[in-house]
């Protein structure tokens, strides 16, 4: 602690002592022992007499050590002796590479041996301390470059993220078409198939659920923790006029809509007087709330079991299915095509790009109105802005409502692309995750929250093997990504309009 | 049967002994809300892993071969509030002492992010089944008897009704006399004026993670006694509902915090005893929406003063 303290506000610069480094790394090592004993030295099994625990110590020493060695280099680096750390991080991370892929180094023997070596059962643990190693020596590498720039205030840091917002903003002029053109020809491009499509699909979901989000939380600054609930609204309202009264996917999907809309209104009223954490806590219960009831209504929702058999978007009337029930034409028949199962995720594909582009599309227009302006004054300065003549209540209500609008008709889309829902699909994670979307984007920035549900959603996808690290690995990333930009990826929190700016 | 006083005594029993146990959690949310204005989002994986430190205690102490109770019983809290300190210690430094400078929102998303990663590291560790173990405590003193119907206090209940008293009244000594706890207060109100007045601010904050972390593992040692069963998933209900008691109570204060727990596990107790079981976390959320319509800072919350 006192070394970090020490070396920020130094200004002459002297070394630390050795004794000074070694007590930190010995501090380090200690907490790391106090962590792991409990839950990783011991597992708790199943046994005939009831519980019993099993002992891991290995895993604990080495967990030690490395903390050990890595404080000590951290330190080091702090301390600006790169020139030491550099090439010991750097060794380090080379020797457990190598150790790694020792198999497909050397032949299947010594790589049996040397992974033998390695602590911790799963090799992950290791990779994840060689990659740390090797972030480490660059770090170090870059220190030793630039001897200039020691410590980055964190003014410094966020002007620079704003500078790079400004590019953001206009490289992504040109970028956006680029990206639209991309997303429109996806489906069609080699190497793009059904998994592909699938993961496509869902990442867009998220993208319109970030920008439906981003209208209550950065737009308005509401900071809402139970937008869930607006998006099972809408499917649950699908998925209900559905199997009970046929009702087609464009029918409801307005419905869908107005009533996520309505739900917004009826939460709006009582927590409009309350702001910051009061509002993420009330959201939060109401979120919860809509999925107890959904839960427990048994003869309305169908309780835990949920609703199945909805029915499938029809392309305007033309059902994707090989034959029709009576005769009627199908998509393939109308159109003369052969038959294809592809042809229906194309086409929900499609519905969801074109329904989250009608949602940016809404958004950035909506900036510029009246109503749009006045969300923005809101968030900035609530006091202001009555004295102004805003009236805070209907301009809350109305973003509560919008926001909840394109969250329902999001809800429609996934009941019709799952055909069946349940209360499982609507919780708290969900919330949290499309929070993080829309906060790990940077607040307001459309493309920051594409960039970020691609991250977050697209690319977990591609572990699905890593199946139970997987939401490990998205908390982490969740922590690291807000500690490596805190203002978010592509952050820029400007006004849409100051005075004396061009427009 | 639910009309007589003796039903309406037992849950009168259940709510405050549940109450307890929200109390301690809410105690840590309050503080650090206080003195960094975030929600500890992950708060409540802390008291799931309190939880869990204390269920390996007990398997160990059981192994060894030490069956004195109370002796058992110490040792295992003690052991429990050692190693989740560790854990709050950790969250604080790693997580949100970087951030103390970003915006609000930066630090609670990183909360939540910890409190995803702490859930399914006790998850790929511990294994996803439920732990169950045999009752430690048992028995109790019969209060009232009518007929076949028993009202009883058990042990088990006075235990934690007493032990979360004690604890308390340690802590409110704490905050109230020792020099941690004028640091404390000191740096509620004004982090930067207390750094210029010598309060080491950093060092404050940590130890106000530390203890928040220590009542909220004994908080899991005696919902692992009461409940007889955990996993790594009751983190997240519990520290909703603790922090939903803190709001209740006003966030910042800790007699507040102590208040609303009590109030939130009555509220429970009494809606799954005389209406219905499955709703019961809707009427605990539905209190905390009305008690924050008609007072939005809580019970015994200081109103904020706006300044323009």
């Amino acid at each position: 602690m006192t070394a970090i303290s020490a070396s920020e506000d130094r200004l002459e610069f002297s070394h630390l002592r050795l004794g000074e480094i070694v007590k930190q790394g010995v501090l380090a090592a200690l907490i790391v022992v106090a962590l792991t004993i409990g839950l990783v030295g011991f597992r708790t099994v199943d046994a005939a007499g009831g519980l019993t625990v099993t002992t891991r110590f290995g895993d604990v020493i080495a967990a030690a050590v490395i903390a050990f060695i890595g404080r000590i280099l951290v330190v080091l680096l702090e301390d600006r002796r790169a020139r030491l750390v550099a090439p010991v991080a750097g060794a380090l991370a080379v020797l457990i590479f190598i150790m790694l892929l020792g198999s497909v180094l050397f032949g299947d023997n010594v790589g049996r041996v040397l992974h033998a070596l390695l602590p911790f059962n799963d090799p992950i643990v290791m990779w994840i301390v060689g990659i740390a190693a090797a972030v480490l020596s660059i770090r170090a590498i870059l220190q030793l470059r630039s001897t200039a720039t020691e410590h980055e205030t964190a003014e410094a840091r966020e002007a620079r993220a704003t500078r790079f917002a400004a590019t953001v903003k206009k490289v992504s002029i040109f970028v956006a078409p680029i990206l639209l053109v991309l997303a429109i020809v996806f489906p069609f491009l080699p190497g793009v198939d059904r998994r592909l499509l699938d993961i496509g699909i869902l990442v867009t979901t998220y993208v319109m659920l970030g920008w439906g989000l981003n209208i209550v939380v950065g737009l308005a600054g509401l900071l809402d923790l139970g937008y869930v609930a607006f998006y099972a609204v809408g499917a649950y309202s699908y998925a209900l006029l559905g199997t009970y009264y046929g009702a087609s996917f464009w029918i409801c999907l307005p419905f869908a809509g107005i009533m996520a809309a309505f739900a917004g209104i009826l939460l709006g009223f009582p927590v409009l007087r309350l702001r910051g954490d009061y509002l993420a806590i009330v959201t939060l219960g109401f979120g919860e709330m809509i999925r107890i009831v959904l839960i427990n209504w048994y003869d309305f929702t169908g309780g835990p079991n949920g609703i199945s058999g909805i029915p499938r978007p029809s392309f305007f009337g033309l059902p994707f299915e090989r034959t029709a029930a009576d005769g009627a034409a199908t998509f393939h028949s109308f159109f003369g095509l052969t038959y294809s199962p592809y042809d229906r995720i194309v086409f929900l594909y499609y519905l969801i790009l074109v329904l989250a582009l009608v949602t940016n599309f809404f958004t950035l227009r909506i900036r510029k109105l009246p109503i749009g302006r006045a969300w923005e004054a809101l968030r900035e300065d609530e006091i202001a802005c009555k004295s102004l003549g805003i009236s805070p209540r209907n301009t809350k209500l109305t973003a509560f409502a919008i926001g909840a609008m394109f969250a329902g008709f999001a809800g429609a889309f996934f009941a019709t692309r799952q055909g069946f829902v349940s209360p499982e699909s609507f919780t708290f994670i969900e919330s949290a995750v499309i929070l993080a979307i829309v906060v790990l984007g940077g607040f307001g920035s459309q493309l920051g929250i594409v960039l970020a549900a691609v991250l977050l959603i697209g690319l977990p996808e591609f572990f699905r093997e890593l199946q139970e690290y997987r939401m490990l690995a998205f908390g982490g990333a969740m922590v690291l990504i807000m500690l490596w930009r805190p203002a978010g990826l592509l952050a820029h929190r400007s006004p849409t309009l100051l005075l004396g700016a061009k427009s | 049967m639910q009309g007589t006083f003796e039903y309406f005594l037992n849950q009168l029993i259940n709510g405050v002994t549940l109450g307890s146990i929200y109390g301690l959690i809410a105690v840590g949310y309050t503080m650090v809300y206080g003195i960094i204005g975030m929600i500890n989002f992950a708060h409540g994986e802390i008291f799931m892993i309190g939880a869990f430190n204390a269920l390996i205690a007990f398997l160990v102490l059981g192994l060894i071969g030490l069956t004195w109770i109370p002796l058992a019983l110490l040792i295992v809290l003690i052991v429990s509030m050692l190693l989740t300190a560790a854990y709050g210690w950790s969250l604080e430094r790693l997580a949100y002492k970087p951030l103390r400078r970003s915006p609000r929102l930066a630090a609670l998303i990183t909360a939540i992010g910890m409190s995803i990663f702490l859930q399914n590291y006790v998850q790929l560790l511990q294994g996803a089944r439920n732990k169950p173990i045999q009752p430690v405590v048992s028995g109790g003193i019969e209060l009232i008897r009518s007929g076949d119907y028993i009202v009883s206090l058990s042990y088990m209940q006075m235990i934690i009704i007493g032990l979360t008293i004690i604890l308390m009244t340690i802590f409110s000594l704490m905050i109230a006399r020792t020099s941690f706890g004028r640091a404390q207060r000191a740096c509620e109100q004004d982090r930067d004026m207390a750094a210029l007045m010598g309060v080491n601010v950093d060092q404050t904050i940590s130890l106000t993670f530390v203890t928040g972390a220590m009542l909220a593992s004994v908080a899991g040692l005696m919902f692992l006694l009461y409940y007889g069963v955990i996993d790594f998933y009751i983190g997240f209900l519990a520290g909703i509902k603790a922090f939903t008691a803190a709001v209740l109570g006003g966030i910042g204060s800790l007699p507040g915090a102590m208040l609303g727990g009590l109030l939130i596990g009555l509220i429970e107790a009494f809606w799954s005893g005389y209406f219905s079981l499955e709703y019961k976390d809707v009427a605990a959320f539905s209190i905390l929406v009305l008690v924050l319509i008609f007072r939005p800072t809580g019970l015994l919350g200081r109103p904020d003063i706006e300044k323009v």
